[in-house]
C-alpha cells in the first residue's frame, strides 16, 4: 500500500535542498519524488538536458544531486545516457564493476529538450533499447530562455515567440502528442503523470518505469509560474485541474496495452484550467469564445481517442 | 615478432581498436570512415572484443555517447569524417572541456558545401582549437601506430584530453599497403588498463560532470585545459620512446626528411609527404638541397621546435590542404609563421592551397613548389594555389 508519510520518512530525498529553481515550479517536486522511487540500495546516474533544471541544480562548485550526475548539452541527454548505460553493461560484463549492485539510469529533460531539439536523440536511445528511464518535465515552452513556444505549447498560449497579438492570438498550433510517439516506439513502458494529491500516481509510475527491464518514458506535467502566469501557491491546483479537465490525462501503456489511470466522474470544462493562467487570458475576452470552444474540442477529441485506444488494446489482449 | 600484413588505413585503424579492446564504441556511418565501425562491429559480432557497440542515430549522438561512456569510467572510441565531425562539433568541445580522454579516428574529407566526399583537411582544421590532441598519419602504418599510442597519451594523468588520429580519406583509408602489426599481447601490455580517478559509475564516490560554470571559475578551468595541452608535449615524446623500444619505429613531433642541410623546405601533413619525399630524393640527386618537414603532432602545436627546425632554411613552403577563404594564410601556415616570428626566425615562407576536395597532387606540382622556393624573391603574393585550373 502506498503511504506518502512512510515514503518520505524512509527514503530521504536524493535531490537536495539548496537548488535555485523558482518557488511554485512543478519540476523539483517531480525530481524529488521520482528519485524517491529508487530503492535505497541502488545507485543512480542522472543525465540532464540543458534547461531550467540543469542551470539551477548544478552550478559549479555545487550540486543538488546526491547521485552521480552528467549534463552535456541541450539535445543529447538521451544519447549521453546511452553511453553511460553502455559503459555500465560493458564494464559489468567484464567484471570491472561489482556484480551484485545495481545502478539505474534516469534522464531529465524539459519539453524543449525532449519534444523538439532532443527528439532524435531520445528516439534513437529508445529504439536501441537502452535500460533507462526518460523523464520529460513538460512545462510547455522554453522557460529557461524566457518562455518561447515549443511543440509542447498548447494552442493559443501567449509566449514570447507566439505572442497574443491583434492579428495572431497566440500559438496557432495544437501541441505535439509526444507520449503517443513514444508508445509507437513499442518500448515496454510509457506513461503520463502529474504531481497531484499525495503523489501516488507519480511515485508508482516512477517505480514501475525505473524497474522496467528496458527503456521507459515518463511524461510529467510541470507547471511554470512565470510562463503560465499563476500564483506560486496554486501549483497543486493547476496540476489537479489539468487532470480533472482531461487536458492532461493520467495513463500508462504497458507492453502496448493502455490503462487510463483516472477517469473523472465529473469531467470539468477546460476553461476551468485555462482561466487560472495568464497565458490564456486573451481567450476570455469578449469575441474570443471560439478559442475556448476550439480548445475544448481538441481536449475532447484526444480524450476520446485515448479511451478508444484503451478499449481496443485491452480487447486485443483478451482475445 | 611483428606481423607483416597488407591492410588499408581503415582496416589498420579498426585492427588497432580491436587490439585496444575499448569498453564502448559509438559510431555512425559516413564516407570514407564508415569501414572502421563496419570492421569493428564484425569483431563485436564474433565476440573478439568485450566492447559494447552503440550504433547511434547520428554523429552528434556518437560523441554524446562517447562522453557519457568515458565519464562513466569506460574507454570510449569513435570514428568519423567531414560532415560527421561538423555535426558532432558541439560535443567535440564538451568532450575536451570535460577532460575525457576519448580517442577518435578522423578520416579526413572535405566538409560541405558543396558536397564532396574526397580528402582535404577542412574537417580537422575546423576543430583545431577544440582542445583535442591531433596526430596526423602519412600512411596506414602511422595511422595504426598513432592509434596504439593514443590512449597512453590521452589518459596520462597530466593530460586527460581527447585525441584524434587523422589520416587522409581514400588515399590512406582505402589504399591497401604493407604494414607491420604488433602482437595482441604486446599491444595489450603497452596500452594498459584505464583506471580513471573519478567516474560516474563509482557508486561510493558519486560525481557531477558538466556543471554550469560561470564567471568565477571558467577562466581557471580553461587555463587548466591549456596546461594539460602543454603537458601533452612531453608525454607524446615519452610514449613515442617506449613505442620505439617495442617496435623499432621512431616518432617525434614531426619527421625531418633530408633536413640537416636543407635550404628549401616543404612543410605538410599526411599522405602528401610521401610524394614530397620522392621529389626530395630526385632533387637531392641533382644537388638541390631540398628537405621536408612532415608534421605529426598538430595539437599541441610544437611551434618552437618547428621554428628552430626551419631556422637555417633559405625559403619555406607550407602546404595547406584547405581552401583559403579568409584572405590570410591557411591554418598550418598561420601557426608556423607566427611561431617563427615569436622565435625570431625570419625566412621567406609561402603558403600553398592544394589538394582541395581530393584533387590529386603530382610530383611535378611539388617540383614546381621547390622551383618557386629557389627562384622566388617576390613575397608580395605569399598565398598561392597549387594545381589551380586558371579560367579562360
Amino acid at each position: 500500500m502506498y503511504n506518502v508519510k512512510e515514503i518520505v520518512a524512509n527514503k530521504p530525498s536524493r535531490f537536495t535542498a539548496g537548488h535555485r529553481m523558482c518557488a511554485g515550479c512543478g519540476a523539483p517536486a517531480l525530481a524529488r519524488m521520482i528519485l524517491r522511487a529508487v530503492k535505497p540500495e541502488d545507485h543512480v546516474v542522472v543525465s540532464n538536458a540543458t534547461g531550467c533544471m540543469e542551470v539551477s541544480t548544478c552550478i559549479y562548485p555545487y550540486t543538488a544531486w546526491s547521485d552521480s550526475y552528467i549534463h552535456t548539452a541541450f539535445e543529447c541527454a538521451s544519447a549521453t545516457a546511452s553511453g553511460v548505460e553502455a559503459a555500465y553493461k560493458s564494464m559489468k560484463k567484464q567484471g570491472k564493476l561489482p556484480a551484485d549492485k545495481d545502478t539505474k539510469f534516469i534522464v531529465f529533460g524539459g519539453d524543449g529538450g525532449t519534444y523538439d531539439i532532443g527528439i532524435q536523440s531520445l528516439s534513437g536511445a529508445m529504439e536501441r533499447g537502452h535500460n533507462l528511464t526518460y523523464v520529460c518535465y513538460d512545462n510547455g515552452a522554453y522557460m529557461n530562455t524566457g518562455i518561447q513556444r515549443s511543440s509542447a505549447t498548447p494552442r493559443f498560449a501567449d509566449t514570447t515567440t507566439s505572442p497574443a497579438g491583434n492579428v495572431i492570438p497566440g500559438k496557432m498550433q495544437s501541441r505535439k502528442d509526444l507520449t503517443e510517439i513514444m508508445v509507437q516506439h513499442h518500448i515496454p513502458y510509457v506513461c503520463q503523470t502529474a504531481a497531484i494529491g499525495v503523489f501516488q500516481d507519480l511515485y508508482e509510475k516512477a517505480e514501475k518505469a525505473i524497474y522496467t527491464d528496458g527503456p521507459a518514458f515518463i511524461n510529467a506535467l510541470a507547471p511554470c509560474p512565470r510562463g503560465w502566469g499563476y500564483s506560486t501557491e496554486d501549483l497543486m491546483e493547476i496540476n489537479k485541474l489539468a487532470v480533472e479537465t482531461c487536458y492532461w490525462p493520467l495513463y500508462e501503456v504497458v507492453d502496448g496495452v493502455y490503462h487510463v489511470n483516472y477517469k473523472p466522474a465529473n469531467k470539468l470544462p477546460v476553461s476551468e484550467w485555462l482561466k487560472k493562467q495568464k497565458r490564456f487570458k486573451h481567450m476570455f475576452k469578449p469575441g474570443n469564445e471560439w478559442m475556448i470552444e476550439e480548445f475544448q474540442k481538441e481536449v475532447d477529441k484526444r480524450w476520446n481517442e485515448l479511451l478508444a485506444k484503451e478499449e481496443m488494446t485491452n480487447k486485443s489482449q483478451e482475445a | 615478432m611483428s606481423i607483416r600484413e597488407r591492410l588499408s588505413g581503415n582496416e589498420a585503424t579498426a585492427y588497432a581498436m580491436k587490439q585496444i579492446n575499448p569498453d564502448v564504441v559509438a559510431a555512425f556511418p559516413i564516407t570514407p570512415s564508415t569501414e572502421i565501425p563496419q570492421y569493428f562491429s564484425t569483431y563485436v559480432a564474433n565476440g573478439q572484443v568485450d566492447t559494447e557497440f552503440v550504433a547511434v542515430e547520428s554523429e552528434h549522438s556518437a560523441m554524446s555517447a562517447c562522453i557519457g561512456a568515458e565519464a562513466a569510467g569506460a574507454r570510449a572510441m569513435t570514428a568519423t569524417s567531414a560532415n560527421g565531425l561538423e555535426y558532432m562539433w558541439e560535443m567535440v568541445q564538451i568532450a575536451s572541456s570535460s577532460r575525457l580522454p576519448i580517442v577518435m579516428g578522423l578520416v579526413n574529407r572535405a566538409i560541405s558545401g558543396p558536397l564532396n566526399i574526397h580528402c582535404d583537411h577542412t574537417d580537422a582544421m575546423s576543430v583545431r582549437d577544440a582542445g583535442w590532441i591531433m596526430l596526423f598519419s602519412e600512411n596506414n602504418q602511422e595511422a595504426y601506430d598513432n592509434m596504439l599510442m593514443a590512449h597512453r597519451i590521452a589518459e596520462h594523468k597530466d593530460v586527460m584530453l581527447p585525441l584524434m588520429v587523422c589520416q587522409d580519406g581514400f588515399i590512406t583509408s582505402h589504399a591497401i599497403e604493407a604494414i607491420q602489426l604488433e602482437e595482441d599481447e604486446k599491444v595489450k601490455a603497452f596500452v594498459g588498463e584505464y583506471h580513471p580517478e573519478h567516474y560516474l559509475l563509482d557508486r561510493d564516490n558519486p560525481i557531477a560532470v558538466g556543471p554550469m560554470d560561470l564567471q568565477p571559475y571558467l577562466t581557471e578551468h580553461k587555463k587548466q585545459q591549456a596546461v594539460a595541452m602543454a603537458n601533452a608535449k612531453q608525454v607524446i615524446l615519452d610514449v613515442a620512446k617506449e613505442f620505439e623500444d617495442m617496435t623499432g619505429r621512431h616518432y617525434e613531433f614531426f619527421e625531418r626528411y633530408q633536413m640537416d642541410d636543407a635550404e628549401f623546405v616543404i612543410v605538410c601533413m599526411n599522405s602528401t609527404a610521401g610524394t614530397v619525399k620522392t621529389v626530395v630524393d630526385e632533387l637531392r640527386e641533382q644537388g638541390i638541397k631540398a628537405g621536408l618537414l612532415k608534421i605529426r603532432v598538430f595539437r599541441p602545436f610544437p611551434g618552437e621546435e618547428i621554428a628552430d627546425a626551419l631556422r637555417n632554411a633559405k625559403a619555406v613552403a607550407v602546404l595547406d590542404k584547405v581552401p583559403l577563404v579568409s584572405n590570410v594564410g591557411g591554418p598550418l601556415y598561420e601557426d608556423i609563421t607566427s611561431s617563427m616570428f615569436n622565435r625570431g626566425v625570419h625566412v621567406n615562407t609561402i603558403n600553398y592551397t592544394y589538394g582541395v576536395g581530393g584533387r590529386d597532387v603530382t610530383a611535378d606540382q611539388i617540383k614546381s613548389v621547390y622551383h618557386d622556393l629557389q627562384y622566388t624573391t617576390d613575397m608580395s603574393v605569399p598565398y598561392r594555389f597549387l594545381g589551380l585550373k586558371e579560367g579562360k
